[in-house]
């Protein structure tokens, strides 16, 4: 439980706290002594590197990823254009083989603005809470909101060009968006408007997708082109109240991604590919309060840290049921 | 000296970091509340799907996922753009286009709505009211100038549908698809799904064999107009029981149309 609430207020927007002395399980003090009195791990570390520069590991996750999230959206395309009537409506609310699902972000915008609530949007929502409960809240972030995967293009684009001293990252402080979170609340009870599905990206793109794009495209673009030129994957990081209420969700998920301190070598390769890196704090050297940890709930499970460790130290577990997939 | 440079550095970073987060909150939050304007404004008075609540509530209900679009039969109703603020991905019917002509019987898009911004509590298409109908142009009306109609009704090439009971029960054709041959235009009594209920009903045939499917009121008439040159002329009369589905607007031939839908705020709900 402490855990889980100190994941919580990383992922509000707190800044990762060193642990203190006490905080450390025997076990895991005796392994950071015995890694700082091991000098070959140096040495290791320095071949594990070198190797890895030349030999590039494939991204499986984000393959496996990338498929079920175009599969996702695709399946809506298809339920409407061909009329199959398996996944019907859109992200912000749909059927599956008939049975009500809503989005959690935009049922809460709903039941704010009108302040009341119909059985079927009540049935809708819990499904969703408890799937969403179960496969890790903020997965969906990553595994089906067809936004991310444009955010993901537009993070390449914005490497590329970072590394070309073209463009720099801007990095926003990440309690804005606990505030926007509370403000699009507040917003939507007062005005009685549902305020955030109007800029919202996800539901905007699932629609275009599904009913064809309109000019609220142009809100997408600018959003792509200001994580491109300006701060690297900001909509996702710093604004989105949907990736927040489904970490909430999340954050007592049995699915996590864990990490094991024994196997690891404090490369922070894992660091660089995160799309938000403070859940990694646990891997920097000396950091781990235990031997075996689960990363916190602003995780979205996408699985690139797990691809790009060089010594496995990182896995997609399902508590009680170990690895699912290797 | 280069730790007091370091941490001048450090604060004029964490203050730019401050200012830009500052910005950013205000800039979106801005932004999606420019959504108030067109709706405040009332840019656009849409005509909602069967059964939409007051406007307000509407917009406050409406998960904007589009459930209704999917299961309409005629493909009449269409989802908002940016332009319209908060109403962004609400579900409208430009009924020139293509109105609601009831032709899936069960108002399928109420079932479909998933919070109930299209209310659950009407069944039937006599108790929806999108809007009211209103004959603006009575001298272009055709029955008024006593003139007959003869061939499609609006071109070849209109792509809005219609369900003909004669063609078949249960797939709506192009209105392209079924040109007229009238001595006097009464298209729009002719098509009205009001008018065409209280007439199943009357022959002992109601929609579905179902009673409560028939109207208790007429909709739209044709009414006789005194004339002195033999002419037979009549004018469309709209009666208390027309329910705004925009059918007679859809097919009326004069371009503007001499039928209009006034909408949105004549709306309340039928139970």
């Amino acid at each position: 439980m402490k855990h889980v609430l100190k994941h919580v207020a990383v992922m509000l927007g707190a800044e990762p706290k060193k642990p203190v002395a006490e905080d450390y399980s025997p076990e895991a003090k005796a392994m950071h002594a015995e890694q700082r009195a091991d000098k070959s791990r140096i040495e290791a570390i320095h071949l594990e590197l070198a190797h890895k520069a030349q030999h590039k590991t494939p991204e499986k996750w984000r393959r496996r990823r990338w498929a079920v999230l175009i599969a996702v959206n695709l399946l809506f395309v298809v339920s409407f254009q061909l009329d199959i009537q398996i996944l019907e409506g859109a992200l912000t609310a749909s059927r599956f083989v008939g049975f009500h699902m809503a989005d959690l972000n935009s049922a809460l915008q709903v039941m704010l603005a009108y302040k009341e609530v119909v059985i079927n949007l009540m049935i809708g929502t819990t499904t969703v809470l408890i799937m969403w409960w179960l496969l890790g809240g903020r997965t969906f972030c990553s595994w089906v909101c067809p936004y991310h995967l444009l955010a993901e293009w537009a993070e390449m684009a914005h490497d590329y060009l970072a590394k070309k001293k073209i463009v720099k990252d801007h990095p926003f402080d990440r309690r804005v968006r606990t505030v926007f979170w509370i403000v699009f609340a507040v917003l939507a009870f007062v005005t009685g408007y549902t305020v955030f599905e109007t800029i919202s990206p996800t539901g905007i793109l699932s629609r275009a997708l599904i009913y064809g794009p309109g000019i609220a495209m142009v809100w997408v673009v600018t959003l792509l082109l200001f994580e491109i030129f300006y701060s690297k994957r900001a909509w996702c990081r710093y604004a989105c109240p949907i990736g927040l209420t489904y970490g909430l969700v999340g954050a007592v998920s049995p699915l996590k991604v864990t990490y094991n301190l024994s196997t690891c070598f404090h490369e922070a390769e894992c660091k660089k590919v995160c799309e938000v890196p403070h859940v990694l704090d646990v891997v920097i050297k000396g950091r781990a309060t235990d031997v075996d940890l689960f990363i916190g709930a602003d995780c979205t499970h996408c699985g690139r840290c797990v691809d790009a460790c060089p010594t496995h130290s990182l896995n997609l577990e399902f508590k009680g049921l170990g690895q699912i997939f290797k | 000296m280069a730790t007091v440079k370091r941490t001048l550095r450090g604060k004029q970073k964490a203050r730019r970091k401050f200012l830009r987060t500052v910005v950013l909150g205000v800039g979106v939050i801005g932004v999606s509340l420019l959504g108030y304007i067109p709706v405040v404004k009332r840019w656009r008075e849409r005509i909602r799907p069967p059964g939409a609540l007051q406007e307000q509530e509407f917009l406050a209900s409406c998960i904007k996922c589009g459930q209704c679009v999917q299961v309409c039969p005629v493909n009449a109703i269409k989802l908002a753009d940016l332009d319209e603020g908060f109403g962004i991905g609400a579900p409208y019917i430009d009924t020139r286009e293509q109105a609601c002509d009831f032709s899936c019987d069960g108002l399928q898009c109420v079932l479909a709505c998933p919070t109930g911004a299209l209310t659950h509590e009407i069944n039937y298409s006599h108790q929806t009211d999108m809007a009211i109908a209103r004959v603006v142009d009575e001298p272009q009306c055709l029955a008024v100038m006593g003139k007959g109609f003869k061939g499609q009704a609006r071109g070849a090439a209109f792509k809005g549908k219609l369900r003909y009971e004669d063609v078949d029960r249960w797939n709506p054709i192009r209105i392209s698809e079924y040109p007229y041959d009238l001595e006097l235009c009464d298209l729009c009594v002719r098509q009205c799904p009001i008018e065409i209920r209280i007439a199943q009903c009357e022959t002992g045939k109601p929609p579905s064999g179902d009673e409560n499917q028939c109207p208790p009121q007429h909709a739209i008439k044709l009414e006789t107009i005194a004339s002195e040159d033999g002419i037979v002329r009549k004018r469309p009369v709209i009666l208390d029981g027309c329910v705004g589905c925009g059918v007679c607007e859809m097919i009326c031939p004069p371009e503007p149309a001499v039928i209009v839908m006034d909408g949105a705020e004549s709306r309340g709900v039928v139970a």
